[in-house]
């Protein structure tokens, strides 16, 4: 029997080009070796065949063999394309995709420790570095050296805790021992221990004699920042915390100085950041004032340098103190101190952030 | 510190805004706790002018009034007060209005005859107790004024918020100076109504004793009493204080209680000068005299409270004994009653130590002392004694007897001190013209003496600033005049230090994130607990027995916080915290601190899933280790776990116990999760060790062994056996499985390791592996009788 004219195969092609789009994968993936198969596709076979053909019967049926070849491969791309999806389709109705995903146990620091890290993250920018010292101080390092008067209501500020570690040691002797009542010890310590340049801040836990209740705490945390070196002045204190301010909250926060005392600062102030949660107009949170009190600073005295073996006619400084618990609790909205003690799961998730 | 409004108009001769004065002293460096106004609800009460009084057809008492109440039409009102007179004015509240009882006014009838309203009486409108009869305004005021702008008789009560350098702010005309400083007025002492001033020329200076109107005054300790002066007044009536004087002792948040003890304590609140009035008549001697306290002397104060004194305090006393704790408090017998004709007025000084440790031992606080304690113008006296002696002889009366005296036995002055112009720039970063630093200092009361050549200022500083001691005062005084948000606010360039970050703030931030990361919450409890042992160390001064020592271990402060979720019906409960411990030093020496960090977990091992219908399997023993070794490799690098008794402990290089893990006890509701915990004391010197070794390149072999083992021989014990016969090829060794029970030996278990072999520089034959697992049953065998079990 002599071969079907290339004309002949053509046709009979044709019509198999419309059943691709019924086949299913298996029966289109046999149908694509039948047709396009590189060793004994029709197609690819009559192809091949168009060598032997006369030059003008070659350009005729050639080019009706390229275009029906071309046909098959979009049509054959487009029923598997077609297949690929249905298959897809099938998937997702197997699977619930509303349903909740598997967690695992994620952990957070404490959202204190994240605002002191944040706040001492700012200060490295300008060059400080963390300093930490002991906890329970003789009363030289906690009061004397900073320039508390003896026997003066400046001391009545900090309701100190005493500790008894026996010997002869009496309050106000300065050797004493008590429980910080602030970080400033730490400056003193950090002061003496060599010569300025010195930027540091101060993280860490100071008791006070205080009960607790929403806003009063017997331990607290405090950073307080020092810088001590030549030509150090007001006008820097006022640009760092500034600086420090409109990184913390927001840059556009404005800031206010007011006078303040404090026994180891001179000039010393207050310093108020517009309030952060209504932009300066007044809302419950700042009293309706548009301002939060947020630190305390000033310029170190001239007696603590010289206490500290900083000669004060060379040397300047300023430092600052505040507490980073009050911090988190107008940022986060938390009215009451103790939560922040508690250990409670369910709050220490609400403020964790990050799903854990 | 109470202020009120209407004082410092007085000081000032000026309306002021209570909110605006609140910020000018905020800006000054004495910031207000709150504005109080005082006789709220009188906004709607008029003055009224009454045209006519006719009887009342049907009650003899009352009375039918036409009132003029600037409205254009007459008011008929039935009133009842005996006083009422026709052409004369008083305050009316309208119909419609609420006074400050809480009474709102309706029209209504009174025995037939209609009334519009309501003419008031003292008490009807807060102002004092007189009811008996209504109050009469003398005002030029037009009828429809209101009262309040017509009588000014509202007022604001500033609290203000003293800081304890500022003696001088306890008192109006403090305050005033400063307003005034800051509004660039002039102010000056308000006009004593009544008054026929000057009564008083200054006091003489007198050596000690002196007499005073017949009474022998003395300093004997003039340590503790610098310096004393005195007046005698006679003939005086005591009695209630005129409406004014009332007024300005109540604004402050005094009780009125006479005319003679009001004028005290507005001179108080005025001058910042504690004065004390005694009735001479009981008066023995008569003398006063500030002494020491004699030993087993006792006294009771004007509390009715009889008090112990030492011969540490100084006292004021007369001819037989103690009639006054000097500065605190005095004494019920010299009291001054209604009954008094003649007193001894006393203006005196004391020591500010002598002050404070006297309260202290006497635990006696008083406006007089407060202001003692803080420091008051040591060279005001003359001023003040001559105020309180004009003010009382304006409200009871009398004349003073003889020569008011003034033993001031050493005298002393006010400190001079030299402001350097270039210590100013140095300290607040700009400089400011030396006409500025006078204007500055001479606002708040100082004296630039002399500008001599070499370039400073000579500042005389007054009295009533006793903060004021040294130049950084005096630069402080400038920077607070000028106003701080006057300075630039500038980074300026500055050399950074060369310490780095404390290493034990380095760790703790390692091991908070790196627990965190465990799936563990960070806590903060409180470091103050009950007793815990021997070595607990104790407070002297603690809040209660509950927080009366030291903690010295972190873990069970957390197991209370996990009660403390248990209660709130919290099962899984994962906690952490990096804290401070500690135990007792040597004697007289702060106690040993101790850094550490520890954990608790107890509920269940994963958050329950629907895939498994809600349920995770809960923490075990296993996941407390892995948890115990991830908090080591953290807070003790190079420490390994080990095994002691029945818990986990961790064992530094050098072999000390620096950590410990095991099962905490605690006060469990039946359906909790056993509870975990351990507790690791930080090393803030040692750094975890990272380090890089090449990946491998060449195909690893695995082996499962199976291994029946005689109970007594643990896996550690196997696992260091297998590693030191394995060879060189050995890679690593892990636990696959364990097994109990049937198909073994009696006392034996099965426990199956994984072995996993690999060369560096080729792939490894099956024989090389058969041998090296040949080699390690053999010695297993020998050395500790495990068999091999068959697979």
């Amino acid at each position: 029997m002599a071969e079907p004219s290339p004309q002949a195969v053509l046709d009979s092609l044709r019509p198999r080009l419309e059943r691709l789009a019924t086949l299913d994968a298996p029966a289109l993936e046999a149908e694509h070796i039948a047709i396009l198969g590189r060793k004994n596709g029709a197609l690819t076979g009559l192809l091949r065949s168009l060598a032997v053909l006369p030059p003008d019967a070659r350009k005729l049926v050639g080019a009706a063999a390229n275009e029906l070849r071309k046909s098959f491969e979009a049509a054959f791309e487009a029923r598997r394309a077609e297949l690929a999806g249905q298959q897809r389709g099938q998937a997702g109705s197997a699977l619930d995709l509303t349903l909740p995903g598997r967690r695992r146990w994620v952990g957070a620091v404490h959202p204190v420790t994240r605002v002191v890290e944040e706040i001492c993250e700012i200060f490295h920018g300008l060059g400080f570095n963390r300093a930490v010292g002991p906890e329970a101080e003789t009363e030289w390092y906690n009061f004397q050296a900073l320039n508390f008067p003896a026997d003066h209501p400046a001391m009545d500020m900090h309701d100190t805790l005493y500790v008894d570690v026996g010997g002869d040691a009496r309050p106000g002797d300065g050797k004493a021992v008590l429980l910080r009542t602030h970080t400033s010890p730490v400056q003193v310590r950090t002061m003496l221990a060599g010569p300025p340049p010195v930027r540091v801040v101060i993280p860490g836990l100071v008791y006070r004699k205080d009960t607790f209740d929403p806003s009063h705490a017997p331990v607290f945390w405090q950073i307080e920042g020092l810088a001590v070196d030549r030509g150090i002045s007001f006008v820097d204190l006022k640009g760092t915390l500034l600086h420090f301010a409109r990184q913390f909250f927001s840059a556009s926060t404005r800031v206010r100085f007011r006078p303040s005392y404090f026994p180891f600062t001179e000039p010393s102030a207050e310093m108020d950041v517009s309030c952060y949660l209504c932009g300066g107009s007044g809302c419950p949170a700042c009293k309706g004032t548009g301002w939060m009190e947020i630190l305390g600073c000033g310029m170190v005295h001239p007696d603590v340098l010289k206490n500290c073996g900083v000669d004060p006619d060379v040397f300047t400084g300023f430092a600052f103190g505040m507490g980073p618990q009050r911090i988190a609790m107008q940022r986060y909205g938390i009215p009451d101190i103790r939560l922040l003690f508690d250990g409670d799961m369910r709050f220490l998730r609400q403020l964790a952030g990050g799903g854990a | 510190m109470n202020i009120s409004r209407k004082w410092l108009e007085a000081f000032l001769r000026r309306p002021l805004e209570a909110r605006e004065v609140a910020e000018r002293l905020a800006g000054l460096g004495a910031p207000v706790d709150a504005i109080e106004p005082l006789h709220p609800g009188l906004e709607q009460v008029l003055v009224a002018h009454v045209r006519e009084v006719r009887p009342h057809p049907n009650a003899d008492r009352l009375r039918l009034c036409d009132v003029d109440d600037g409205s254009g039409t007459l008011r008929r009102v039935v009133c009842g007060a005996p006083n009422v007179t026709a052409g004369r004015k008083y305050p009316f509240a309208p119909v419609g209005s609420t006074l400050p009882g809480g009474v709102t006014l309706e029209k209504r009838k009174i025995r037939g005859e209609v009334s519009e309203g309501m003419l008031c009486s003292a008490r009807e409108l807060g102002l004092g107790q007189d009811h008996e009869g209504i109050l009469e305004l003398e005002t030029d005021a037009a009828p429809g004024t209101r009262f309040l702008d017509a009588m000014a008789v509202a007022d604001d009560r500033i609290v203000i918020d003293v800081t304890p350098n500022r003696p001088d702010l306890l008192g109006h005309k403090g305050v005033a100076r400063e307003l005034a400083a800051s509004y660039g007025v002039p102010f000056r002492l308000p006009e004593i109504p009544g008054s026929q001033s000057p009564t008083l020329p200054t006091p003489d200076r007198k050596p000690t004793p002196a007499e005073t109107g017949g009474v022998r005054v003395a300093i004997e300790d003039v340590e503790g009493c610098p310096r004393f002066l005195a007046a005698v007044i006679r003939g005086v009536q005591v009695g209630p204080s005129p409406a004014w004087l009332r007024a300005r002792v109540e604004a402050v948040g005094m009780r009125s209680i006479n005319n003679v003890v009001d004028a005290t304590n507005y001179v108080m609140f005025e001058l910042n000068q504690p004065l004390h009035a005694y009735d001479v008549a009981r008066l023995r001697g008569p003398a006063v005299v500030a002494r020491r306290a004699r030993a087993g002397e006792s006294l009771q104060t004007l509390d009715g409270v009889e008090r112990q004194l030492e011969s540490s305090m100084t006292v004021i006393a007369d001819a037989e004994g103690a009639i006054g704790v000097a500065g605190v408090m005095g004494g019920a017998l010299s009291e001054v009653s209604a009954d008094t004709r003649d007193i001894f007025l006393e203006c005196a000084w004391f020591s500010p130590r002598r002050i404070r440790a006297t309260r202290r031992a006497l635990n006696l606080s008083s406006e007089a002392s407060y202001r003692f304690e803080r420091g008051v113008d040591l060279w005001n006296g003359p001023e003040a004694l001559r105020r309180g002696v004009e003010l009382i002889q304006a409200t009871a009366g009398g004349a003073v007897a003889g020569e008011a005296v003034d033993l001031f036995p050493q005298v002393t002055h006010p400190p001079r001190i030299f402001l350097h112009p270039a210590r100013v720039a140095q300290v607040l970063g700009v400089d400011l013209p030396w006409h500025s630093l006078e204007k500055y200092l001479v606002a708040v009361g100082a004296t630039v003496v002399a500008k001599p050549a070499d370039g400073r200022l000579a500042v005389d500083v007054p009295g009533w600033r006793p903060d004021l001691v040294a130049e950084i005062d005096l630069i402080e005084e400038v920077a607070r005049l000028h106003g701080y948000d006057n300075f630039p606010t500038e980074l300026r360039p500055f050399r950074v230090g060369d310490l780095p970050n404390a290493p034990a703030e380095v760790a703790d931030q390692r091991i908070r994130s790196g627990l965190a990361a465990q799936g563990l919450f960070e806590v903060h409890t409180l470091p103050l607990v009950p007793a815990e042992g021997e070595e607990s160390v104790r407070l002297l001064n603690p809040l209660s027995a509950e927080e009366g020592y030291l903690r010295s271990s972190l873990l069970p402060s957390l197991s209370r916080r996990v009660e403390a979720n248990w209660s709130a019906h919290t099962r899984d409960v994962r906690l952490f915290e990096v804290g401070t411990v500690f135990r007792k030093g040597p004697v007289g020496a702060p106690p040993v601190e101790d850094r550490r960090v520890a954990g608790v977990i107890t509920g269940g091992r994963e958050p329950g899933h629907w895939t498994a219908a809600g349920k995770s399997e809960d923490v075990d023993a296993w996941d407390l280790r892995a948890t115990f070794e991830a908090a080591v490799a953290l807070a003790q690098p190079g420490a390994t776990v080990q095994v002691e008794g029945g818990s986990w402990v961790a064992l530094s290089p050098e072999g000390q116990r620096v950590g410990w893990a095991g099962p905490q006890p605690a006060d469990a509701p039946p359906w909790a999760a056993p509870l975990f915990g351990f507790e690791v004391s930080i090393n803030a010197s040692a750094q975890p060790e990272v380090t890089f070794t090449p990946l491998p390149n060449t195909p690893a072999a695995d082996r499962d062994v199976a291994l029946s083992v005689p109970s007594a021989v643990t896996a550690a014990v196997i696992e260091t056996t297998i590693r030191a016969s394995g060879g060189p090829l050995l890679e690593s060794v892990g636990v696959l499985d364990e097994y109990r029970g049937a198909g073994l030996p009696a006392g034996h278990r099965s426990l199956a390791f994984r072995l996993r072999f690999r060369a560096t520089d080729r792939t490894l034959r099956d024989k090389e592996v058969d041998t090296a697992v040949q080699r390690i049953i053999t010695v297993l065998q020998e050395q500790h009788g495990i068999q091999l079990r068959a697979s």
